[in-house]
């Protein structure tokens, strides 16, 4: 009998040795003349076990880990097809504590099945989105979505239904769905999983989408630095096209929708949704002015919903299970789940899907399991380069958008980096101005010429040099940042900026006492 | 044919491919970059013709996107991750042995034309960190002994 053997394709995985490990594996099969069904399945997320290979058996998925291409004659040995004992078994996947202890909604498939096979997708509950938006009017698929309180993954919250109703209500021949996929954030890694996990999830969303406001075109622009994703999605929409799911007449409804994967090319700043579409359009990442809201003027002019990748993933389980459902999950006004990601130094980094409430602490330690080296953690950076630094006193902050806004602080899209207590936060501020000296688009003042003073200033500071001077201009820098720049990137630079004086002045020369803002 | 001929050739097909799409500018330079290895000067004429646009409007985007590069680069591209996350994994200190090792700075070439390195804001490989990027393959956890054994087997195997 076949032997069935999952192997990840994740990029992630693949950068740990999976691909070595899945030519071992099939190798060591045909050299002990086993029939194996090989399978490349998405991460699980536990990415301090991965290469994670698990193996199909009577009482269900068994996990060993990390495995390494030396590792495979001797899990051959230990009969692992069977689940047999050996040194990196790990016991059933899904009773791991890290993966059991989730919710999994827009993860549900990730890391349990073939993220090409169309057939896993709709044999695991994938397209019974579409078909019930199908047979619903477009007031009814937006009410469901605004229903299940869905806000934009991507970090500016903003109530998914609400932007989808605007542009369902704006007339236009010609309406586009755009798919922010320009994950740039470090520390998040969740568009990526999804994309190379489960990409038929985002191609179903996209199209309900369309559906839902009259959209016949999309566009997932994706960035230059995932090019697996890239391969992943072309070959997914190719397959889609094929089996009926995009284009004309989609399953024999009439309904047409097109998707077209476009790369970005390094810009930052092309997260920004306005930067994006001036992008597609084939131009400088420049980003416009607001209003027109690109829901009214968006992409080439016309209405446009862009959203990011796990809000538009998230769509299907809100149309197959209802907003009700979906809205159980979370607390206050974050309703449904999301995707946590822990990253840089920790123990257990991954990704965490649960619904809205949890604290820091409980994500750092019982998820986490602290620092990777063994020292305290001193900070952790929560929403990207452009969030703020938290320290331990504000670890009980549960991940919720008002109670992190509430503390000056923003969840943004879910990453959270971790440092341990060797860091020194005045280098981190000075990285975060010289991020935005990098990344700034240059259109307006503030972000353009501050970010560059600000690299200067956090340079005189880290050398010590005039901080009863400079330690003020700093703090009017970041309010003229804050106050003054067109987007996100130069207004919340601040963000990193002044939480790390804030919460660390010893790291910036100063007395904690000379610190009120 | 002489070389410049042959890419001037390249770009031209790509262009006459391409240049009906909505918004065919970014998709043109990345056809381009993938096949000749960077953008060549010669091809923004033939570039801003096809698109109906001046020679400045196309060099503006070429110069506004950190990817998109006018010269060739070496035989390998290295990208290394410079951001957050990688940095609280040891990220500066694998930085300055990258650039010793290789005996240059980001943005710069090698002598014999073998490693380009370029600095990254994010793999997304953040749950391995320090990260890099070889052309299309991703390397997670990088140390510094492991970054000499990955450049002295592209040497070995050259």
């Amino acid at each position: 009998m076949s032997i069935t053997i999952y192997v990840p394709c994740d990029s992630s995985a693949v950068s740990l040795g999976a691909n070595r490990v899945a030519a071992a594996i099939t190798q060591e099969a045909a050299k002990r003349g086993l029939d194996i069904n090989l399978i490349r399945n998405g991460s699980r997320g536990m990415y301090w076990l991965e290469p994670l290979v698990e193996v199909a058996t009577d009482k269900g998925r068994v996990a060993y880990g990390p495995v390494q291409p030396g590792d495979v004659p001797g899990l051959f040995d230990a009969d692992f097809a069977q689940g047999g004992a050996h040194a990196l078994a790990l016991g059933l996947t899904e009773e791991i504590d890290y993966f059991k202890k989730q919710q999994r909604l827009t993860f549900a498939r990730i890391g349990k099945t073939d993220p090409l096979s169309l057939t896993d997708y709709i044999d695991n509950g994938g397209y019974r989105g579409l078909k019930n938006a199908l047979a619903m009017s477009q007031e009814e698929i937006v009410q469901a979505v605004t229903d299940s309180g869905l806000r934009g993954r991507g970090g500016a919250a903003f109530p998914t239904g609400i932007k989808w109703k605007t542009v369902l209500n704006t007339a236009s021949l010609q309406k586009y769905i755009i798919c922010n996929a320009d994950e740039g954030d470090s520390g998040t890694f969740s568009d990526r999983m999804v994309i190379e996990g489960d990409p038929f999830v985002l191609i179903e969303g996209m199209t309900i989408a369309g559906l839902a406001v009259d959209a016949t075109q999309g566009y997932i622009y994706l960035r230059i630095e995932y090019p697996h994703a890239f391969e992943v999605l072309n070959a997914a929409i190719a397959t889609a096209y094929k089996e009926g799911y995009l284009g004309e007449n989609i399953q024999g409804s009439g309904n047409t929708f097109h998707l077209e994967v476009r790369l970005g090319a390094g810009a930052y700043v092309c997260g920004e949704e306005t930067s994006l579409m001036e992008s597609l359009e084939g131009k400088r990442g420049l980003v416009r002015f607001k209003p027109p809201l690109p829901a009214i003027s968006g992409l080439f002019g016309k209405p446009t919903v862009v959203n990011n990748v796990i809000s538009l993933a998230s769509v299907p389980v809100i149309l197959d299970k209802g907003g009700d459902y979906y809205r159980d999950f979370g607390m206050g006004r974050s309703r449904g789940t999301l995707p946590v990601q822990l990253a840089g130094n920790i123990k257990h980094p991954g990704l965490v899907e649960l619904g809205f409430g949890l604290t820091l602490r409980e994500l750092l330690y019982e998820f986490g399991g602290g620092s990777a080296s063994g020292k305290p953690i001193k900070a952790v950076q929560v929403g990207g380069p452009l969030g703020a630094y938290l320290p331990e006193s504000q670890f009980d902050t549960p991940l919720d958008y008002e109670a992190f806004a509430a503390i000056w602080a923003v969840v943004g899209h879910g990453g959270i980096v971790v440092f341990d207590d060797t860091v020194n936060m005045a280098e981190m501020a000075r990285y975060s101005m010289e991020f935005c000296k990098e990344e700034s688009c240059g259109k307006c003042t503030p972000c353009r010429i501050g970010s560059t003073r600000g690299v200067e200033v956090m340079d005189d500071i880290i050398n010590s040099r005039n901080l009863d001077k400079n330690i003020p201009l700093l703090r009017d820098l970041c309010d003229t940042l804050l106050n003054g720049s067109l987007c996100a990137l130069g207004g919340m630079t601040p963000y990193p900026v002044l939480s790390a004086l804030n919460h660390f002045p010893e790291d910036f020369g100063i007395d904690a006492k000379a610190t009120a803002a | 044919m002489t070389e410049s001929g042959f890419t001037q050739s390249t770009a031209q097909e790509i262009i006459a491919a391409l240049k009906d799409k909505p918004g065919a500018l970014l998709p043109i330079l990345h056809g381009i970059q993938d096949a000749i290895g960077y953008i060549p000067a010669e091809s923004v004429p033939d570039i801003a013709t096809a698109l109906s646009l001046s020679r400045a409007e196309v060099h503006g985007v070429i110069s506004f996107y950190h990817y998109f590069r006018n010269t060739p680069p070496g035989q390998q591209t290295i990208h290394l991750c410079r951001a957050e996350s990688c940095q609280a994994m040891g990220g500066r200190d694998l930085e300055e042995h990258v650039k010793a090792k290789l005996g240059i700075d980001f943005h710069e070439t090698t002598a014999d034309g073998k490693f380009s390195l370029e600095p990254v804001y994010c793999l997304g490989n953040c749950a391995c960190s320090p990260a890099m990027q070889i052309g299309k393959e991703i390397f997670g956890r990088v140390s510094a002994d492991s970054f000499d054994a990955v450049i002295n087997d592209i040497e070995a195997t050259e």
